[in-house]
């Protein structure tokens, strides 16, 4: 089975998929890095913010938040 | 003799850190903050079987590159490179055994500073809860520490921890177990060598000193380059020249060595967590596990309807509780100030001590500690909100809209409190972590309406305004309207011009929610109120002691004081009896006769007069100067000040003898001073002006020089200035309001 990848800020609340590359400005590149957003890390959306943005992950067991700028420069692979 | 052993407490934000070192520490401990920074430095000692322990809080970091101020700080106390602090002897590392991958990430790079360490799994039991169990011998074993196991919320494990740190010296880190590529360690050991030889960092800690200093210097990123060029500047040119080569050669080989080195830090420790974690419930690998309570309590509280509804009831009751909750005290204080103030004027006898004493120095006292109750009450909720995992909440709530004029989600609970008093509001943007945003919202704040405006706008409004109550009311409204209009403007323009900058990131971690303790949350704002007392307090005495002088001195001579005949001829016209009655009335106008004249001749009364030329274009005149020169120790004194220049003695906004004589004041060719125009040109003035040695002084000490400050009573004055000059003359071409 092919995998598809896209940007995580299109994941829907509820999806999960595989970190497959973080970009983005070096500043959040590497904070998302450090905070354990590394390739092949498995990422779900939990909910999207009432106004629309931000938006609230589940990694390695804990929940993140982040906007949606900056969930568009990781790519993942959709499960 | 040696000094006492000196033990750091490490770890992520929320991992429990600060309740792990309150359990440790008990009451003797104490708070300040880092030179230059608004990180706080807390330490504490406890006793130790070889004597006294000194415990050092680490502010809370994710890593230790310098993408924050605090951890920054963090890695600096660690390496002992903070001016006046020795290094720990020591470190205890907390882990949220909960999370633990992403607590190991910042507790491995700080094992590989050589320093002896002890690892606290804390929180076990919310692990358990989630069906995690730790095997803390595994990890010790993978570690090469020991990995004590705790529950510190409950108490379960300090005393273990305590007993532990008696050996401490014992525990020393083996050297990094993992590996990178080739040249990536042979820059580093190129790096360790010329750190070894400048002698600035401790031989065990060049390696992991070395992998840092290479990652933060070419990571691309503004800060953590700028912090590893401060230390470049630190050490001798030889060693500096050797790690530039050795930077030079990593950045030949790889394109991103900072991303190289986290993804490889973080492939060991999914190894280690694989090892040591195991999990109750066949879940396997699951990005979303199953609901847990914190979870629940989430989809409610960020639920598109009723997380507003709980937010909006939650700010209220903050609102409330620093504006109704802090009165009773806020009166208890001014009355037991005035008592004060009484005695001593009935202890010494009429004259310059006596007026210092209690117009200086007791009343400087009082402008201070009247800040306690709503400081106070401030930072109780805040350490609530924060403590229980709220405040993130609230931030992914609002986020949206602050993004709007260019904030942070973070800038909207400051920015409320403000409505209440800026001084707090400023103190709570220490929320904040970006600091251009944290210096976009202290800017904001002044222009949002405050209480202390509240006496002024009623004042004026009540002498000046025509009309019923509804346009009154109406106006009111609108100065609250331009107020927090001009705050969410002068954002949105800082935010695009001066303090323009790449769109700062907003990362967050949503914490799991748990039940605020109150111990922990009494002291913290206990410590932070004793900081504001010690810090902006002596700034605001000394501005309330110099704005008492400016007042009293000169003293006018006794012949110049208008005297009780003269004033008694002009005041009463009436029969005899009716003056007899009409004494102790007659005695009250005849001082207050007597202090208008004073204040008249006093520097400030001069100053506003000195400055009448430039405030008149404005309807200003130097009554209303010197009104205003003195409402820089308050914005409400202003009310008081007219109360004295215009001899209606002592005032508050609901005098009505005030209101009366504000609205009859002349110029001396007899037109009235204060037309409804010039009213609402004031009113301007005051939506505007940053009229508050106390904002400053906190500006002062938040920022940590006198430069934001300066810019902020600058652009504030001067925009304040030109409105009231716009509305007056535009107002007064016009006719309207004459």
């Amino acid at each position: 089975m092919k995998r598809t990848t896209r940007p995580l800020a299109d994941l829907a609340p509820g999806q999960s998929g595989r970190i497959a590359l973080v970009g983005g400005p070096p500043e959040i590149r590497h904070r998302l890095l450090e905070l354990g957003l590394t390739c092949g890390t498995l990422i779900g959306l939990i909910r999207v913010a009432p106004l629309g943005d931000p938006v609230e992950l589940s990694v390695r067991g804990y929940r993140l938040s982040i906007r949606k700028s900056e969930a568009s420069s990781v790519v993942v692979e959709a499960d | 003799m040696t000094a006492a052993p000196r033990i750091a407490i490490a770890g992520n934000p929320n991992s429990g850190k600060t309740t792990i070192f309150n359990a440790l520490t008990g009451l003797r401990h104490r708070v300040a903050n880092y030179p230059g920074v608004t990180v706080e430095k807390r330490e504490g000692t406890l006793a130790g079987a070889n004597g006294s322990i000194t415990l050092v809080d680490l502010p809370g970091a994710y890593g230790l590159s310098a993408r924050s101020p605090d951890e920054e700080v963090a890695r600096d106390v660690l390496l002992g490179r903070i001016a006046g602090t020795r290094r720990p002897d020591g470190v205890i590392i907390v882990v949220d055994a909960s999370n633990l991958e992403r607590n190991l990430y910042l507790a491995s790079q700080i094992l590989e500073f050589g320093i002896p360490t002890i690892i606290a799994c804390n929180m076990m039991d919310v692990a358990e809860q989630r069906g995690l169990r730790i095997d803390c011998a595994a990890l010790a074993v993978a570690l090469g520490v020991p990995v004590l196991p705790l529950a510190a919320a409950r108490g379960i494990g300090v005393e273990a921890l305590r007993r532990a740190m008696d050996s401490i010296c014992e525990y020393i880190p083996p050297p990094r177990a993992w590996c990178l590529s080739r040249p990536f360690e042979q820059a580093i050991e190129r790096a360790a060598a010329a750190m070894a030889a400048s002698g600035a960092t401790l031989p065990r800690a060049t390696r992991g000193g070395a992998l840092l200093w290479l990652c933060d210097y070419l990571s691309g990123e503004r800060a953590a380059r700028a912090s590893a060029e401060r230390y470049l500047a630190k050490v001798s040119p030889e060693p500096a020249n050797e790690l530039r080569a050795a930077a030079a050669g990593l950045s030949h080989t790889h394109e991103d060595p900072t991303a190289a080195a986290i993804e490889t830090r973080y492939a060991w420790i999914s190894q280690i967590a694989r090892q040591a974690v195991t999990r109750a419930k066949p879940a396997g690998e699951q990005a979303t596990p199953s609901a847990t309570l914190s979870d629940r309590v989430d989809h409610l509280l960020t639920h598109r309807f009723f997380g507003y509804v709980v937010f909006l009831g939650v700010m209220l009751l903050m609102f409330v509780a620093i504006f109704s909750l802090a009165e009773p005290l806020m009166t208890m204080i001014e009355s037991a100030q005035s008592s004060l103030a009484g005695r001593v004027a009935d202890l010494l006898p009429e004259g310059s001590l006596r007026s210092l004493l209690a117009d200086g120095i007791i009343a400087g006292v009082g402008a201070v500690v009247i800040f306690f109750p709503q400081i106070g009450i401030l930072f109780l909720c805040l350490a609530i909100l924060e403590d229980s995992g709220y405040m993130a909440r609230a931030a992914f709530l609002m986020d949206r809209l602050m993004s709007r004029v260019g904030l942070h989600g973070r800038s909207f609970i400051p920015l409320l409190c403000s409505y209440a008093c800026a001084v707090p509001g400023i103190m709570a943007t220490r929320t904040i972590e970006n600091r251009r945003d944290r210096l976009t919202t202290i800017l904001a704040i002044p222009f949002v309406t405050c209480s202390a405006r509240l006496p002024v706008y009623l004042t004026v409004i009540g002498a000046v305004l025509p009309g019923g109550i509804w346009l009154k009311g109406l106006m009111l409204f609108g100065l609250y309207v331009g107020g927090t209009a001009s705050a969410l403007l002068a954002a949105l323009i800082l935010k695009r011009t001066w303090l323009a900058g790449p769109q700062p990131a907003f990362i967050m971690e949503l914490p799991a929610y748990h039940l605020p303790q109150p111990w922990p949350i009494l002291r913290t704002a206990w410590d932070r109120s004793k900081v504001f007392l010690s810090h902006a307090g002596t700034v605001i005495f000394c501005a309330s002691v110099i704005i008492w002088s400016l007042s009293y001195f000169p003293r006018l001579p006794e012949s110049e004081v208008p005297n009780v005949r003269t004033a008694a001829e002009t005041n009463t016209a009436g029969s005899p009896a009716a003056q007899a009655e009409d004494s102790s009335e007659e005695d009250d106008a005849v001082e207050n006769h007597a202090a208008a004249a004073q204040l008249r001749n006093s520097f400030l009364g001069r100053l506003g007069q000195a400055i009448e030329p430039l405030i008149e274009p404005l309807g200003f005149d130097w009554r209303i100067g010197t009104g205003l020169l003195s409402s820089f120790l308050a914005r409400e004194v202003f009310v008081s000040t007219m109360g004295i220049t215009l001899a209606v003695g002592d005032a508050d906004s609901g005098t009505h003898a005030l209101r009366e004589k504000l609205a009859s004041a002349t110029w001396p060719d007899g037109r009235r001073v204060l037309t409804p125009l010039v009213g609402c040109g004031l009113m301007v003035f005051y939506v505007l002006a940053c009229q508050c040695v106390s904002t400053l002084a906190v500006v002062r000490k938040e920022t940590g020089s006198w430069r934001w400050p300066l810019v902020m009573l600058g652009y504030m004055t001067a925009l304040a200035y030109v409105a009231a000059l716009l509305v007056f003359q535009i107002g007064s071409r016009l006719g309207i309001g004459a």
